[in-house]
C-alpha cells in the first residue's frame, strides 16, 4: 500500500493531473470523442466507404437524400457521404500537420527568440517581420511552381506560413516570464539553460499556445480549400471539406443539402476542437479550481 | 453625531466555493479632524470595508448584505449612482498603495490634477482651465513638489515614487474632501520617504480639519498619526479603541499577538562567525547595467552603476544584513554573487576560490553550494509545478538522491521548513504566502549549501508571518550550519537577524559594523537617517517624532 502510495507521488505532474481533470470535463471529453471519431473514420474511409470516391451516375443527377445514398448526391450522381468521408482525409490531414508544422516551429522560435534575447532575438523576429510581408500567395504559388504540385507541399507551405503569429505569442509570453523570480531560482539551481526552457518556460506559456492552436486548425483546412480553388491544392475528382463547401455554395438554391452536409460536419469539426481547447487549457493550469 | 458612521457593516463574497464572509458586523465612527486607523493583514476585510464606502467593490461576487455607512447623516450604501459620483472625489477622496499603477501614464500629472475640477459634475463649480491650472500648481506646492510650475506639465514616470504619492495626494485633495481615505499609501515606499509622508499626511489634516481612514497592515506606522485604532481579523473587529489603549493597554490575544511579532531589539542567537578563511571575499565588484530608459540614453550607451566597487567579506557561520533603499543596489551585489547577473569588474571567491568569469556549466558545482531565497513567493515558484516536483528537482539534479530515497528525502525537506508532508501533491497556488515562502526556502536548503543569499525573503509577508519564517530561517541556520547574507529595506528585521551590518546607498557601501554598535552609535548621516525614520509601535515616542 504504502510502495503504491509512493508510486503515484512519483508520477504526480502537470500532465497526469492535466488528464484527472480533463476526463472530469465533459464538454472537453465529448470533443475528444468527435475528433478521435472523425479520425477513425477517415483512416477506414477506403474500406467502410459505401461507393468510390470518383464513381459517377450521370443519369441520376443530384438528388436529395434517400436510403441509397443518405446525404444525397451531386450534380454528378456521386455520394456525398463518401465524398465527405473522403474529403474528410484530406481535411483533418491538412489541418493537423500543417498546425502541428506551425506549432513545432513558432514555439520553439518564438521560446528562444524571447529567452535568449538580445541580438539573437532581433534578428530571429526580423526574419519573421520579413516572412510576414512576404505576400504569402505569391509564396505558396512560388513554391508548387518550383517544385509541382505536391500535396506534402501544401502541407509544409501552409504550416510555413502560420507559424509566425504562433512565435509572436510565444516570444511575448516568455518575455515576461524569464524575468519572473522562478526562472532566475531555476538558474541559481545550476540548471542548463534548455533545461529551463524546457521545464520551466515552456510550460507556463501553453495556456494561449493551445487556444490558438485550436483557432489554427480551422483557418489552416479553410486556407486549404481556397488554394484548391485557385487549382493549387486538390483537384477534382477528389475533395476536401473547403472544395465540397465551395461547390455547395454554387448550388445552394437548388441543392441546399450539397451545402448543408459538409458544412455541418466542418462545424461539428470546429466545435469539437474548440471543447477540447478550452478543456486542455483550463487542464493544464493549475490555478482553475479542481472540480 | 461624527461625520462618518458605520453601523454593522456586513459584505460577503459569493463565489464558487461559498461565501465567504469578508466583513462581519463591522461599525466604527471618524469625525472631522481625527485619523482611524484600521488595522490587519491581509484578508482580514480592512481595505474591502473602504472601498465599500465608495462603491469601488466588484459586484458580484460581492454582496453588501447589511448595516449602513452614514456620511453626514447621508447612507452611502444605499444611496444612487448619480448621489456617489458627487460623494467620490467631491467628500470622499481615496489614495491608494501603488502609485505607480494609480497614475495614467499617457497623461501628465498636471492634466490629471485639474480633471475633477474642469469636468466636475455640479456644473456651477466647474473651474476655467487657467484657474484650475493655478489651483493645481498651489496644491502640488503644498504636498511638497519642489518647482510646482514646472513639474506640472510632467508625465507620472518622470517622478521618483515618494513624489508620485505625493501627486496623488494632491489629485485626491483637489476638491477639498471632509473625509480622505488612504490605504496602505505608505506600503511601497522607502522608509525614510514613508515618514516623509506620514508627516504630510498629519499636516495636511491638521490644516484642513479632514477626517482620514488610514489602512495599515503595519502598527508602527499607525502609532504616529492615529487617535484611534480598530483592529480587524478575518472580517470581524477584535479592537476598537484610543491609540495608546490599543498599544499599552490590549487586552486581546490577536492584538497581542500582532504587537509581540513586530520585531523588536537585537538577534538573541549568538554570534556562530568563525575567524579565518571567509566564505565569500568579494573585491571590487562593479556591476553596470546599460541604460534603455530613454533612446537617448541607449543612444549614448549610458550605464547605471548599480553596484560601483563593493568590497565585502562573509565569514563562515555569518548572518550578514545588507540594508538600503531602494534603488541602492543591494540586491544586484547578491546577485553579482550568486553569478545570476553577468560583473562588469572585480572578483567573487568562494572559499578562496574564484568563482567569478566562469561559464555555466563550470558553475554547476559551486551552484550547489549556494542558494538564493527570493523575496516574492507568488512569482518565485513555477505554478505549474507541485511542491514535490519543485523540491526534487534540485536533489535529482545535482545527484543527491535515487528514486529510492528520493520521497523520504522531500519528505525531510518539508518537515524540516514545516510543511505538511500531505501536501506534497499541491501547487503553490494551494498555499498562503508563509507557505509559499517555507516551499522557496526547502528548495533553497535541498542542495545542503553552505551559503545562502536571501534577498528581502519576508518583505512581502504579512507581519505575523514574518515572525514565524523570521524564527524558521535563524533556526535554519544553526541546524544546518549555515552562512547567509540578509538583504532588506526593513531595519528592524535585520537588526533581529543580523551578526553585522552593511548600509548601502547608490551603489556603494557606505558603512559597516556590528549590528548593535551600528545601532547604537551610527557614523554616516545617511545611516542616522535611515535608523531614526523606522517607524516604531509606541505612539508616545512615535508622536514627538513626527511633530519635531
Amino acid at each position: 500500500m504504502d510502495r503504491l502510495q509512493a508510486m503515484e507521488e512519483k508520477g504526480s505532474s502537470l500532465w497526469r493531473d492535466a488528464w484527472i481533470k480533463l476526463s472530469k470535463n465533459y464538454l472537453a471529453l465529448f470533443g475528444l470523442g468527435v475528433i478521435a471519431l472523425l479520425c477513425i473514420v477517415s483512416l477506414l474511409t477506403p474500406w467502410i466507404a459505401p461507393y468510390g470516391y470518383e464513381e459517377q451516375n450521370l443519369m441520376l443527377g443530384a438528388t436529395a437524400p434517400s436510403l441509397e445514398h443518405w446525404l444525397g448526391t451531386d450534380i454528378f450522381g456521386r455520394d456525398m457521404l463518401t465524398r465527405i468521408m473522403y474529403g474528410g482525409r484530406v481535411s483533418l490531414m491538412v489541418g493537423f500537420i500543417a498546425t502541428a508544422v506551425a506549432l513545432v516551429i513558432g514555439v520553439l522560435w518564438g521560446a528562444i527568440a524571447g529567452f535568449v534575447g538580445g541580438r539573437v532575438d532581433a534578428v530571429m523576429m526580423r526574419i519573421v517581420d520579413i516572412m510576414y510581408a512576404l505576400p504569402f500567395m505569391i509564396f505558396i504559388v512560388l513554391l508548387m511552381v518550383v517544385f509541382g504540385r505536391n500535396i506534402l507541399l501544401l502541407f509544409l507551405a501552409i504550416g510555413a506560413v502560420e507559424w509566425l503569429t504562433m512565435a509572436r505569442i510565444v516570444r511575448s509570453q516568455v518575455m515576461s516570464l524569464r524575468k519572473q523570480e522562478f526562472v532566475e531560482a531555476a538558474y541559481s539551481l545550476g540548471l542548463s539553460q534548455w533545461t529551463i526552457i524546457r521545464r520551466h518556460i515552456i510550460p507556463n506559456t501553453l495556456g494561449p499556445v493551445i487556444v490558438y492552436t485550436t483557432l489554427t486548425i480551422p483557418s489552416v483546412m479553410l486556407l486549404e480549400a481556397f488554394l484548391s480553388f485557385l487549382g493549387l491544392g486538390i483537384q477534382p475528382p477528389e475533395s476536401s471539406w473547403g472544395l465540397l463547401i465551395n461547390y455547395g455554395v454554387e448550388t445552394m438554391e437548388e441543392y441546399p443539402w450539397l451545402l448543408i452536409f459538409p458544412g455541418v460536419t466542418l462545424s461539428l469539426t470546429l466545435f469539437a476542437l474548440n471543447f477540447l481547447g478550452d478543456g486542455l487549457r483550463d487542464a493544464l493550469d493549475p490555478r482553475t479550481s479542481k472540480d | 453625531m461624527a461625520l462618518l458612521d458605520v453601523n454593522g457593516l456586513k459584505i460577503y463574497f459569493h463565489t464558487r466555493d461559498g461565501v465567504v464572509k469578508a466583513v462581519d458586523d463591522v461599525s466604527f465612527s471618524v469625525d472631522s479632524g481625527e485619523t482611524l486607523a484600521i488595522v490587519g493583514e491581509s484578508g482580514s476585510g480592512k481595505s474591502v470595508t473602504c472601498y465599500s464606502l465608495l462603491d469601488l467593490l466588484p459586484k458580484p461576487p460581492a454582496k453588501i448584505e447589511g448595516g449602513t455607512a452614514l456620511f453626514d447623516g447621508e447612507d452611502l450604501l444605499s444611496c444612487s449612482l448619480e448621489r456617489m459620483q458627487h460623494f467620490r472625489g467631491n467628500d470622499i477622496a481615496i489614495i491608494f498603495q501603488d502609485p505607480m499603477t494609480s497614475l495614467n501614464p499617457f497623461i501628465s500629472i498636471g492634466e490629471q490634477l485639474i480633471e475633477p475640477l474642469i469636468y466636475h459634475p455640479d456644473k456651477a463649480r466647474r473651474l476655467s482651465r487657467e484657474d484650475a491650472s493655478k489651483r493645481a500648481v498651489e496644491l502640488l506646492d503644498e504636498v511638497g513638489i519642489v518647482d510646482a510650475p514646472a513639474r506640472f506639465n510632467c508625465y507620472a514616470h518622470e517622478f521618483s515614487g515618494g513624489m508620485r504619492q505625493r501627486v496623488m495626494i494632491a489629485m485626491a485633495l483637489i476638491n477639498e474632501p471632509r473625509l480622505l481615505i488612504c490605504d496602505e499609501p505608505t506600503t511601497a515606499l522607502d522608509v525614510t520617504i514613508q515618514a516623509q509622508i506620514l508627516e504630510l499626511i498629519k499636516q495636511l489634516q491638521q490644516k484642513r480639519d479632514m477626517a482620514v481612514i488610514f489602512i495599515s497592515h503595519d502598527l508602527g506606522v499607525v502609532a504616529g498619526i492615529a487617535d484611534n485604532v480598530i483592529v480587524m481579523c478575518e472580517g470581524t473587529v477584535r479592537e476598537a479603541a484610543d491609540t495608546e489603549s490599543v498599544f499599552y493597554r490590549t487586552s486581546d490575544s490577536y492584538t497581542k499577538r500582532l504587537l509581540a511579532a513586530i520585531p523588536e531589539g537585537a538577534k538573541t542567537m549568538a554570534n556562530r562567525a568563525e575567524e579565518g578563511q571567509p566564505l565569500i571575499e568579494v573585491s571590487h565588484l562593479k556591476t553596470y547595467f546599460n541604460d534603455y530608459s530613454s533612446p537617448a540614453a541607449r543612444a549614448e550607451k549610458r550605464q547605471v552603476k548599480a553596484v560601483d566597487d563593493v568590497s565585502l567579506s562573509i565569514q563562515r557561520g555569518e548572518i550578514l544584513g545588507l540594508v538600503g533603499e531602494s534603488g541602492s543596489g543591494k540586491s544586484t551585489v547578491g546577485r553579482s554573487i550568486m553569478q545570476l547577473v553577468p560583473i562588469t569588474s572585480g572578483s567573487v571567491s568562494f572559499n578562496g576560490t574564484p568563482i567569478s568569469g566562469l561559464s555555466s556549466s563550470q558553475l554547476v558545482p559551486w551552484r550547489q553550494r549556494m542558494q538564493m531565497i527570493f523575496q516574492d513567493p507568488y512569482a518565485s515558484l513555477n505554478p505549474r509545478m507541485t511542491v514535490y516536483q519543485t523540491l526534487v528537482e534540485p536533489l535529482l539534479y545535482h545527484g543527491l538522491a535515487n528514486s529510492n530515497n528520493i520521497e523520504q528525502q522531500v519528505q525531510q525537506l518539508m518537515d524540516d521548513v514545516g510543511l505538511a508532508r500531505a501536501s506534497m501533491r499541491k501547487y503553490p497556488h494551494e498555499f498562503s504566502g508563509g507557505q509559499r515562502q517555507r516551499i522557496a526556502i526547502g528548495r533553497a536548503i535541498a542542495t545542503k549549501p553552505e551559503l545562502i543569499i536571501a534577498d528581502e525573503p519576508v518583505s512581502a509577508l504579512d507581519v505575523t508571518i514574518q515572525a514565524q519564517v523570521l524564527d524558521l530561517i535563524l533556526d535554519l541556520v544553526e541546524r544546518h550550519n549555515l552562512t547567509m547574507m540578509f538583504i532588506s529595506h526593513d531595519l528592524s528585521v535585520v537588526r533581529y537577524i543580523s551578526d553585522r551590518v552593511l548600509v548601502m546607498q547608490r551603489g556603494s557601501l557606505i558603512e559597516e559594523g556590528k549590528t548593535e554598535t551600528l545601532w547604537a552609535n551610527p557614523k554616516e548621516p545617511y545611516t542616522k537617517n535611515l535608523l531614526s525614520a523606522i517607524p516604531l509601535a509606541d505612539p508616545k515616542s512615535e508622536r514627538e517624532r513626527l511633530s519635531s
